[in-house]
C-alpha cells in the first residue's frame, strides 16, 4: 500500500520502500486501484465519505491478497493504524458489517514497513552507508501507541553501518500535524512544530528520520519557512541508501 | 452558566493562537507539566504491575457506573443516618441555590473554600458573592486565581501557568503584601498561609468537593498537599460538600484502589501529604469536624451521560494526568480551552456537560488524536475514541461549505481514474496551488509553513513505467 502522501509528496519514499523490501527477498505488487485509507475524513468526522474512499483502497488490497500476497506492508504508521485498527471501527460506524469484515481479514495481514521489515531482519543484506551520519528518530504517534511499534525503527537505523542515532528530548511527542488539525488550530499545530525542532537543533543531526512522510513533511515545511536547517528522511530511504551497490539512492 | 464560565465570544482558533504567542505561558507550563509527567512516571515505576492496576481501577469504576442509582442511594441513606442533610442537585442552578440557602440560613457571610472542580462547574462563587457571602478559597493554587480574577488553568495545579515572580506581584497588588516579600516559594508560601489561617478560623461555612465518595459508610474523602482540606472541614460549623454524582466507590476496597492510582498519577506521590476522610458530623465527645453536614450530589448533565456511548467519560478521576502528557495542552494552556475543564478530560467532557454552549463542541478538535492522554489515563478511559466520536457528532450539524468539500473528496477519491486525475502535478498546478492561498485551509496551512509541492511524477506514475 502506498498511501496517498507518498504517491503525491514523496515518490521516492514509496521508491525506496520497493527496492529495500526487494533487498530483504520479498517479491512486491502495488495494485493501483488503491486511493487512500480516508483517515483525513475519518478523523475530522465524516465517516460516510471516510468509508467511501477506504472502500476503493480495501477492494486493491484484498485483492492483492487474494492474488497470492502474503503481507500489506504500509510505509506510514497513522495510515497502517487505520487499515489496522480504525478500517473495522469505520465500517462497522456507517453500518457496513460486511466490509468491517473484509477489513478486519485484510488488517490481519497489514504491517507498517519498518515491523515487516523487523521480521524478515535476517534477509536483508549488509546495509553500510559510505560517511556516517547522525540520525535523530522521529516516533511518530499512532506507531508509537496504536500500534505499539517502539523499538523496530531504532533496530533498523543501528543495523546500518554508518548510521549513529542521537537521543533527542521529546523524540516520542506529537509533531502537531494531525491531519485536519494542522489547518483548524495552526498557531497551536506550529508551535508543536516550533518545539520539536527547538529540541533538534540542540542535538544538531544529519538527518530527521521517521515511518511517516506527513509527520516529516510538517516539520520540514515548518523548519522551511523560519529558515533553521533540518533535513528529513524516510526510514525507508535511510535503509535503501544504505543497501550495497544501489546506484540510485542518494541522502 | 454565568460569571467566568462561558465559552461564547471566541472561537478555540483564536484563544490556542493568543496562548501560544504567550512565551512565558507556554515556558511556565510546559515546566509544570514536564515535573508532573516525570514524578508520574517515576511514581508507577514503584509499582510491580502498573497497567494490571488501572485495568483494576478502570473494572472499579465500570461497576460503579453499572450500578450508579443503587450506589447512590447506599451513600446518601448513610450520611442521613450520620446526621448529614442531602440534595439531590440535577442542575447547577438547583445546586447553587441549596448552597446560598443553606448559607442565608445561617446568616453566614465568611465562606471558607477547599478546591474543587464540580464547584468551578457550577461556578459557585459567584453565586454565593451576589448572595453576599465573602468566599475564600484556600487552595494556595485556586487562592492565587481568585485574587486574579481568572479560571482555573489545570485541574489539580490552578495557578500553574503562572510563575513565583507573577505570583510576587499579584500579591503586592491584590492583596496588599510588601514589596519586599521574596519570591522564594518558601517566602510565598508563608504569606499565603498567614493569610490563610485568618480565613480557616474565621468561616462560618466550608465547602469542598469530594475526591472520592464511600458509599458504604457515607464518607467523603479529600486529598490536598496542603491540609486547607482538612481546616475547612475540621472548623467551620457547617460543611457543604458538593459532590459529582460519578464520584463513588461502593466501598472502603474500591476507593483505596482509586487512592492509590489518584496521587500516582497527578502527582506521582504514593499518597497525598493529606487524606482527609470526613465520616457523618461531628461525634459526641469530638473535638473539632462540623455540626452540620450537608451534601449536594450533583448531576448536571451526568445522567445523561451514563446511558449513553459517552459514559466512560463519567470514569475520570480527575488526577490530570492527561493534561500534563497532552502536546496540544503543554503549548496553549487550560485557558484556551474556554471552560472548566482543560486538556484531552475537558475536550471529551465540555462538548458533553456544556451541550447548551455551541462553542463547547469545537474542542473535539483540540487534539492531534497522539494518543499519549490515553496511556496515561489511570482508569484507561479511551480518550482518544470518545473525541472522534465526539468529532462525527459534530460533523452531522456541520455548515453545509465544510460537507460539501468532503463529499467532493470522497467523490474523487473513491475511484483511481478520478484520484489520478486530481493529483496530476498538471492539474494540481492549474486548480489547486491558486486556489491554496484563498481557500481558507490553504490559508490555514501557510500559517508558518511552507506549501508541500507535488512531485512531477507520482509513485503510481513510476510503477507504471516499471520500478
Amino acid at each position: 500500500m502506498i498511501t496517498c502522501v507518498v504517491d503525491v509528496v514523496a515518490p521516492e519514499v514509496g521508491e525506496a520502500s520497493v527496492r529495500v523490501l526487494r533487498a530483504a527477498g520479498c517479491d512486491v505488487s502495488c495494485n493501483l486501484a488503491q486511493t487512500c485509507c480516508g483517515q483525513p475524513a475519518w478523523n475530522a468526522g465524516f465517516a460516510r465519505e471516510a468509508a467511501k474512499v477506504a472502500r476503493a483502497t480495501l477492494g486493491a488490497l484484498e485483492a492483492e491478497l487474494d492474488g497470492g500476497a502474503e503481507a500489506v506492508v504500509v510505509p506510514a504508521g497513522s495510515c497502517a493504524t487505520m487499515v489496522r485498527k480504525f478500517w473495522p471501527e469505520l465500517f462497522d460506524v456507517v453500518g457496513d458489517a460486511d466490509d468491517a469484515a473484509r477489513a478486519r481479514r485484510v488488517g490481519a495481514h497489514t504491517y507498517e514497513l519498518s515491523e515487516f521489515l523487523a521480521t524478515r531482519a535476517d534477509a536483508l543484506p549488509a546495509l553500510h552507508l559510505d560517511r556516517p551520519v547522525r540520525v535523530a528518530l522521529h516516533q511518530s504517534c499512532h506507531m508509537l501507541r496504536e500500534l505499539r511499534i517502539v523499538d523496530q525503527p531504532a533496530a533498523l537505523v543501528e543495523a546500518v553501518d554508518g548510521c549513529a542515532p542521537v537521543v533527542w528530548d521529546g523524540a516520542d511527542r506529537c509533531c502537531g500535524f494531525g491531519g485536519t488539525f494542522s489547518v483548524k488550530l495552526p498557531e497551536a499545530s506550529v508551535a508543536m512544530a516550533d518545539e520539536k525542532l527547538r529540541a533538534l537543533a540542540v542535538v544538531e543531526p544529519d538527518l530527521v528520520v521517521g515511518c511517516d512522510t506527513s509527520c516529516l513533511m510538517h516539520l520540514q515545511t515548518r523548519s522551511d519557512a523560519t529558515g533553521a536547517p533540518v533535513h528529513v528522511r524516510h526510514l525507508a530511504e535511510v535503509l535503501a541508501a544504505a543497501l550495497p551497490d544501489d546506484a540510485e539512492a542518494r541522502l | 452558566m454565568s460569571g467566568h464560565h462561558q465559552l461564547s465570544g471566541t472561537t478555540l482558533r483564536s484563544r490556542t493562537a493568543e496562548a501560544v504567542a504567550n512565551d512565558r505561558l507556554r515556558t511556565n507550563v510546559a515546566r509544570a507539566v514536564d515535573r508532573f509527567a516525570t514524578h508520574r512516571r517515576e511514581g508507577l515505576a514503584e509499582l510491580d504491575d502498573p497497567d494490571g492496576l488501572r485495568r483494576a481501577a478502570r473494572a472499579v469504576k465500570q461497576q460503579v457506573l453499572a450500578d450508579l442509582p443503587g450506589v447512590l442511594e447506599r451513600f446518601a441513606d448513610q450520611i442521613l443516618a450520620r446526621g448529614g442533610h442531602v440534595c439531590w442537585a440535577p442542575t447547577a442552578h438547583d445546586a447553587r441555590s441549596y448552597v446560598i440557602d443553606v448559607v442565608r440560613r445561617h446568616g453566614a457571610t465568611r465562606v471558607a473554600k477547599s478546591k474543587s472542580m464540580a464547584t468551578e462547574e457550577i461556578d459557585l462563587n459567584a453565586a454565593l458573592e451576589s448572595a453576599g457571602a465573602q468566599v475564600v478559597e484556600t487552595d494556595l493554587g485556586e487562592w492565587i486565581i481568585q485574587l486574579a480574577d481568572e479560571t482555573p488553568s489545570h485541574i489539580i495545579a490552578p495557578a500553574l501557568h503562572r510563575d513565583r515572580h507573577q505570583i510576587h506581584d499579584l500579591f503586592v497588588d491584590a492583596v496588599g503584601a510588601e514589596p519586599a516579600l521574596g519570591t522564594e516559594p518558601t517566602e510565598l508560601v508563608g504569606f499565603a498561609r498567614g493569610r490563610l489561617r485568618q480565613v480557616f478560623l474565621a468561616a462560618e461555612v466550608g465547602i469542598t468537593g469530594a475526591n472520592i465518595a464511600v458509599a458504604d459508610t457515607g464518607s467523603i474523602v479529600l486529598v490536598t498537599n496542603e491540609g486547607n482540606g482538612r481546616l475547612v472541614t475540621a472548623l467551620p460549623p457547617v460543611h457543604i460538600v458538593v459532590l459529582g454524582m460519578e464520584r463513588l466507590a461502593a466501598d472502603w476496597a474500591q476507593a483505596e484502589l482509586l487512592l492509590s492510582l489518584l496521587a500516582r498519577s497527578a502527582t506521582g506521590q504514593r499518597l497525598s501529604s493529606y487524606t482527609n476522610i470526613v465520616t457523618g458530623t461531628r461525634g459526641d465527645g469530638e473535638v473539632d469536624g462540623a455540626t452540620e453536614l450537608h451534601v449536594v450530589i450533583l448531576d448536571n448533565g451526568r445522567s445523561d451521560l451514563l446511558a449513553g456511548e459517552y459514559h466512560e467519560m463519567l470514569a475520570c478521576i480527575r488526577c490530570g494526568a492527561c493534561l500534563n502528557v497532552c502536546p496540544v495542552y503543554r503549548q496553549v494552556g487550560g485557558h484556551a480551552y474556554g471552560w472548566v475543564y482543560p486538556g484531552p478530560m475537558g475536550s471529551v467532557l465540555t462538548p458533553l456537560l456544556a451541550h447548551d454552549q455551541p462553542e463547547a463542541a469545537e474542542l473535539a478538535g483540540a487534539s492531534t488524536l497522539c494518543g499519549a492522554c490515553m496511556d496515561a489515563c489511570p482508569v484507561q478511559i479511551p480518550l482518544q475514541d470518545l473525541l472522534l466520536s465526539l468529532r462525527r457528532r459534530k460533523a452531522e450539524a456541520a455548515g453545509t461549505a465544510e460537507r460539501a468539500a468532503w463529499t467532493a473528496w470522497a467523490a474523487a477519491w473513491s475511484d483511481a481514474r478520478r484520484y489520478g486525475a486530481t493529483t496530476r502535478l498538471a492539474t494540481w498546478g492549474r486548480m489547486v496551488a491558486p486556489l491554496a492561498g484563498r481557500l481558507p485551509v490553504g490559508r490555514s496551512w501557510g500559517v508558518g509553513r511552507t506549501v508541500p509541492r507535488p512531485a512531477e511524477h507520482r509513485f503510481r506514475d513510476r510503477w507504471r513505467e516499471g520500478l
